[in-house]
């Protein structure tokens, strides 16, 4: 076994202020082997494969590359031992050409003929169709991955890590991917992928190694294991969280959504056909694993995206209303107050160059007929809010950025729900924030529900979404998976449907 | 019809200063520095130059060693907008300051050092001399090849320069190739338009700023020096070089940053900058020649529209152009 | 600088949280006085003069006497105008370098009007005509770039600059059709005799009017940016135009107003260069303080009350610069390497304000310092 140990990570533990990303991990790499790294989101998975691709630096542990004690200080070093990531966001420069970017930060004399040679070789022995004379950015996703890749091989490296790669690939060109990597894997390289993907593990892993909240749990030989044995292990026991869940009053359709397709800029389908409707005095939970089209379905709804295809209508007492090709300023022209928690808070939701009353301002500043904005009634429910929702803060005239991500959360929910909304859309509303904050979060929304708001929340924490959600849509790949009833949800089984359209295993 | 023989040699020699200047800033630019301080580099290196050659002449008296009189003002001229390069760099690179704000306050300072030196220098000094005229150093600038005046039309379109034109177009063909075909120009390239992906290349960002913006100025120093040495003809007056600094940023714009069509460019700039004294317009009309002056500026900018409407990423300006580059706002 | 070659490095910069006030005013005091110092010094060297005496002319030149005090103030107040005009674009991230272009044109229309319109009208018309004239062609020479921003993203810095030359072509073009006498290359003093477009004097004294126009601009655009909806939104369409989308705001049309109201103020001030101080018109009427105005507004943090103080220190020096060359029989552009000196350490210590500096110590921990 020793020889065969391409990697070993030992105890390793990084912590970013007080959150534990990795928790004495423990982790072990084979040549000719390509290993899944599985975990739910937040797991840890990407965090731990950076230290070893030099990006961060550990705060405890030791790396051994091929039974030797190494220092990863910089991606440099990592190159240097043959260790070459492929990331999510790819790092390529758009105007350059595919050859160029893969001989960028190399030594010696450029010759670009000698590179591209060098390109069909490795495109040759590996099975990867790539022109080395295209510009990136005349590039599909599927091609700048694939420029990635060979970008790492080019450069020798013998243990390739690729974060999340089939998240942005279409099922054809995952085939195409896996098809390589079987290629590699041959050559005796060392692989690991990370994903979510039930399927893909079982469809190309040798072994597999499960990460949850930081912790290493455990691997396996993908063929001594299946499916539901690793959702288990991923997902865990079901952990009771004691948020309290009204039965709903009177529900009532509010917001209801029909085929919608959104493709984003680069032309990917991000929601595909997907219909639903949301009650009024009911949280309907959206599970998912990240980048299924969350953020796209609650920006379609809140005005802010443009769809290809389908309908929101927005259902009052007394009619109905189309919400679609709107935006968010016609929205609440006409009446419909609807309010949104945006993932991204301090670039979206927030100005954190702003003090509290002046984000309050950002859905208020339009009031009345004057020339001038109104800053009372904001400072008014600045106030209000640090009060209420106990929103640790120098003053309200503290800029936002300052505030921890729990106050944060506290300044903006507070006042999405200040309007008094009727649908509240909410995306990771609880995500980096402390237990006493969230339940603070949670206990909000509850308010919203028992006021007859129709709630659409969108978690990443499977545990809340079942405790707090009175129905719960599974997401998968911007299809919907299914709708399941949150008090009788099985946690199980929507880890399971977060991975394969309907749940079942047809892989 | 206007007399091509001694219409294009007069452009060429207005086309040079802005040629150094337009090759300079696309350096600077191509590492995502937007230099706005060019017009001061380029008097600063004028001046350098000339302080340069007016010690020299002062101290031998007629009798001067044609090397030196060429070696000293050039080697002044490098070192002044060396040290400007290095001020621009030291504060938008090392302090991250803001670069419009930092170049516009070179300018200020540069024009202002140029015009103080150049009104100021004679008094400083004591010297008993009535101005500034550097003719024996600009003799040696402007001397051109001996037979270049028995070859006819050929030898005045193009022998007829002093060496500092046939400099320009060198360095700015060298640029050009090395920008395109060496390591060190893709790396360049991915600087300015990436930093983010050069660094993670494990290219120094910080390094190749500093190099490229230093080198940058140097060059459009010269630009400076070519001005008053060989054009001017040594002689040094107040705000005779003018507007030719913006001139060689919007060069820039219209050449799309590629300095090898900086040379046809800067010499249809240099072109349209004295058309008015070959299109008649007649005594009445004086007014027309304002007109003309203000072609190039029309021109750049509507290059710079269709560019951005076309919307082609080759023609665009460097993606990082203007922005400071922190390695932790990743 | 964070040496990269090293494993762990010596020095680690990162940005502040924010600073209290009295420490951030306090680096820019320690600049400014740092600079003052450095000016004296290259004073010294070029005269050999010294510092006490130095600083005395310089204090002359800008108050030595009551005419000086008043040109001094009203100089201040066109750059203090300036440099307001831009600064609802700088704060909405646009980088307005066009106020020089913006101001000219303002000053051509209103020498338009009263070259062709005087004596033809009575004041009483022909200055509200000029008002408006030149408040219009200064919004419009800024509606360009900003059109051109708004539709196709047009690179601003870059557009503002051209126009500035445009527009300085423009009014050469003008001052040949207009010269008087025929060939001089001048307009010379316009309407001499009659005074027909002149901007009246207040209270005998011609320097009030500028001055008083901006105090009022000053507090109209603190009370505008601090407190108006517009204001507000283009802080918001500056800060993240993420935010601006997300609640509605329609960036384009921000964009579009702010340059409009940007250029309205330009377009002013070139009117009380022409029509209130030179009554004339040439290239230079504005002196690069277009330019000059970018680094006022920037070192004042786009805030119209410490661009009071900005305007006021650079005039200061400039006047007293001015002072010192006559003085000693030097270029006036001895004024402009100190403005240099003063602005480039003025820039400079922003970096402190900023960001802080932690020097690591050999076992990684990290220990403060400033």
């Amino acid at each position: 076994m020793e020889s065969k140990a391409a990697v070993t990570m030992k105890n390793i533990t990084k912590t970013f202020g007080s959150v534990v990303a990795n928790e004495k991990v423990n982790l072990e790499i084979n040549k000719g082997e390509i290993l899944a790294l599985l975990g739910e989101n937040g797991s840890g998975k990407t965090t731990l494969m950076n230290m070893l691709s030099g990006i961060y630096f550990p705060d405890e542990g030791q790396i051994f590359i091929n039974g030797k004690e190494e220092v990863i200080a910089s991606p440099k070093d990592a190159y240097e031992l043959g260790i070459g990531m492929v990331h999510q966001h790819f790092k390529l420069v758009d105007v350059l050409t595919a050859a160029e970017n893969i001989t960028l930060g190399q030594q010696g004399k450029l010759n670009l003929k000698e590179t591209t040679a060098k390109i069909k070789e490795i495109c040759d022995k590996y099975g990867f169709d790539v022109d080395p004379n295209k510009k990136i950015y005349d590039m599909s996703v599927s091609e700048k991955q694939t420029v990635e890749i060979v970008k790492v091989l080019y450069r020798g490296a013998n243990i390739l890590i690729l974060d999340e790669p089939t998240a942005v690939l279409t099922p054809q060109e995952t085939e195409k991917l896996f098809h390589v990597m079987r290629n590699m894997k041959e050559d005796g390289k060392a692989i690991v992928i990370i994903t979510h993907k039930m399927h893909e593990v079982e469809a190309i892993s040798d072994r597999v190694a499960v990460l949850r909240k930081g912790q290493y749990i455990g691997d396996m030989m993908t063929k001594d294991t299946n499916a539901a044995e690793m959702t288990n292990m991923m997902v865990g026991r079901t952990v009771s969280l004691n948020i309290k869940r009204e039965k709903p009053v009177d529900p009532k359709p509010r917001i209801k959504v029909e085929h919608l397709t959104v493709k984003s800029e680069e032309g990917i389908v991000k929601l595909d056909d997907v219909s639903f409707t949301a009650n009024s005095g009911e949280i309907l939970g959206i599970a998912g694993i990240s980048g299924c089209g969350q953020k796209e379905l609650l920006e379609a709804i809140a005005g802010l995206q443009k769809a290809e295809n389908g309908s929101v209508t927005f259902i009052s007492d007394e009619k109905a209303t189309e919400l679609l090709g709107m935006d968010p300023r016609k929205i609440a022209d006409m009446g419909v107050t609807l309010s949104f928690v945006p993932e991204d808070r301090l670039g979206m939701g927030l100005v954190g160059n702003m003090d509290l009353t002046n984000n309050m301002l950002l859905r208020s500043f339009r009031k009345g007929k004057s020339f001038f904005a109104d800053r009372k009634a904001p400072k008014e429910l600045a106030e209000t809010i640090v009060e209420d929702l106990e929103v640790v803060t120098p003053g309200i005239t503290t800029p936002v950025r300052r505030l921890s991500g729990g106050n944060v959360q506290k300044v903006l929910v507070g006042r999405e729900i200040s309007s008094a909304p009727t649908v509240l859309l909410t995306a990771y509303a609880v995500r980096g924030l402390d237990i006493n904050s969230a339940y603070t979060i949670y206990d909000l929304i509850n308010q919203q529900k028992e006021k007859g708001v129709a709630v659409i929340f969108v978690g990443e924490d499977l545990d809340v979404l079942l405790e707090l959600s009175d129905r719960i849509l599974v997401l998968c790949g911007g299809k919907v998976s299914g709708i399941v009833d949150g008090p009788t949800a099985d946690k199980n089984q929507v880890g399971m449907m977060m991975t394969q359209i309907g749940g079942q295993n047809n892989g | 019809m206007i007399d091509l023989v001694s219409f294009i040699p007069r452009a060429v020699v207005q086309g040079i200063p802005l040629l150094y200047g337009c090759t300079g800033e696309i350096l600077t630019e191509k590492s995502g520095n937007l230099n706005l301080g060019i017009p001061g580099v380029m008097y600063v290196g004028a001046i350098s130059g000339v302080i340069g050659s007016f010690f020299y002449e002062q101290s031998c008296g007629g009798n001067i060693n044609g090397f030196f009189a060429i070696a000293i003002p050039m080697l002044c001229c490098l070192i002044g907008s060396l040290l400007m390069g290095l001020l621009y760099c030291f504060l938008t690179v090392t302090l991250r300051a803001n670069q419009n704000v930092t170049g516009l306050a070179m300018t200020t300072f540069g024009v202002g050092f140029g015009n103080f030196f150049g009104g100021s220098l004679i008094k400083l000094s004591g010297s008993e001399v009535p101005s500034i005229a550097l003719s024996a150093t600009s003799s040696c600038f402007s001397k051109s090849l001996p037979f270049a005046g028995k070859l006819g039309a050929f030898g005045k379109l193009f022998l007829s320069y002093g060496f500092l034109a046939y400099l320009a177009i060198v360095i700015a063909l060298v640029c050009s190739y090395v920008m395109k075909k060496t390591r060190v120009g893709l790396h360049l390239r991915a600087v300015g338009e990436s930093p983010n992906t050069a660094d993670a290349a494990g290219i120094n960002v910080i390094r190749y700023k500093y190099v490229s913006t230093c080198l940058g100025c140097m060059i459009a120093g010269l630009g400076g020096l070519y001005y008053v040495m060989d054009y001017a003809c040594g002689v040094w007056s107040n705000d005779a070089f003018g507007d030719r600094g913006w001139l060689a940023i919007a060069l820039v714009i219209f050449t799309i940053w590629r300095p090898n069509v900086g040379i046809f460019s800067s010499i249809l700039f240099g072109g349209l900058y004295i058309l008015y004294l070959y299109i008649p317009t007649g005594m009445d009309h004086m007014e027309l020649k304002e007109i003309y002056k203000m072609i190039p500026y029309v021109v750049t900018l509507i290059v710079l529209i269709l560019t951005s409407m076309r919307n082609k990423r080759e023609n665009q300006p460097p993606e990082s152009l203007g922005l400071g580059y922190f390695r932790e706002e990743r | 600088m964070a040496k990269t070659e090293n494993r762990e490095p010596f020095i680690h910069i990162s940005k502040r949280d924010v600073l209290p006030w009295y420490k951030s005013v306090g680096i820019r005091a320690i600049a400014i006085i740092a600079a003052l110092i450095v000016c004296a010094i290259v004073t010294m060297v070029l005269t050999g003069d010294n510092p006490i005496s130095i600083y005395a002319a310089i204090f002359k030149g800008a108050f030595g006497s009551s005419r000086k005090t008043w040109v001094t103030l009203q100089n201040m107040s066109i750059l203090l105008l300036i440099s307001l005009a831009l600064t609802p674009a700088f704060k909405m991230r646009f980088w307005n370098i066009g106020g020089e272009g913006q101001v000219l044109i303002g000053g051509l229309a209103a020498a338009a009007c009263m070259i062709c319109l005087g004596g033809k009208l009575p004041n009483a018309v022909l200055i509200p005509i000029m008002v408006v004239a030149s408040i219009a062609a200064g919004a419009f020479w800024a509606f360009i770039p900003a059109f051109l921003k708004a539709k196709w993203n047009t690179n601003e810095t870059l557009s503002t600059l051209m126009m500035n030359y445009i527009g300085i072509q423009l009014v050469a073009f003008f001052t040949v059709v207009w010269e008087v006498p025929k060939g001089s290359g001048k307009i010379g003093i316009i309407n001499q005799n009659g005074n027909e477009g002149w901007l009246p004097q207040i209270a005998g004294s011609k320097y009030l009017l500028t001055i008083i126009v901006a105090v009022v601009v000053t507090i109209a655009m603190f009370i505008y940016l601090n407190y108006s909806k517009h204001g507000y939104e283009l802080t918001v369409v500056g800060e993240s135009e993420q935010t601006a989308r997300y609640v509605g705001i329609k960036v384009p049309k921000v964009i579009i107003r702010t340059m409009l109201l940007s250029g309205a103020i330009c377009g002013l001030v070139g009117l009380l260069l022409v029509a209130g101080i030179n009554h004339t018109i040439t290239t230079t009427i504005t002196d690069g303080q277009g330019f000059t105005a970018v680094m006022v507004s920037w070192m004042a943090k786009f805030n119209p009350i410490f661009m009071i103080f900005a305007s006021f220190l650079i005039v200061f020096l400039n006047r007293g610069a001015g002072e010192i060359s006559t003085a000693f029989g030097l270029n006036h552009s001895f004024s402009d390497i100190l403005t240099g000196i003063i602005l480039f350490f003025i820039i400079g210590c922003e970096f402190f304000i900023t960001y802080k500096i932690n020097f690591r110590k050999k076992n990684g921990k990290e220990e403060k310092a400033s």
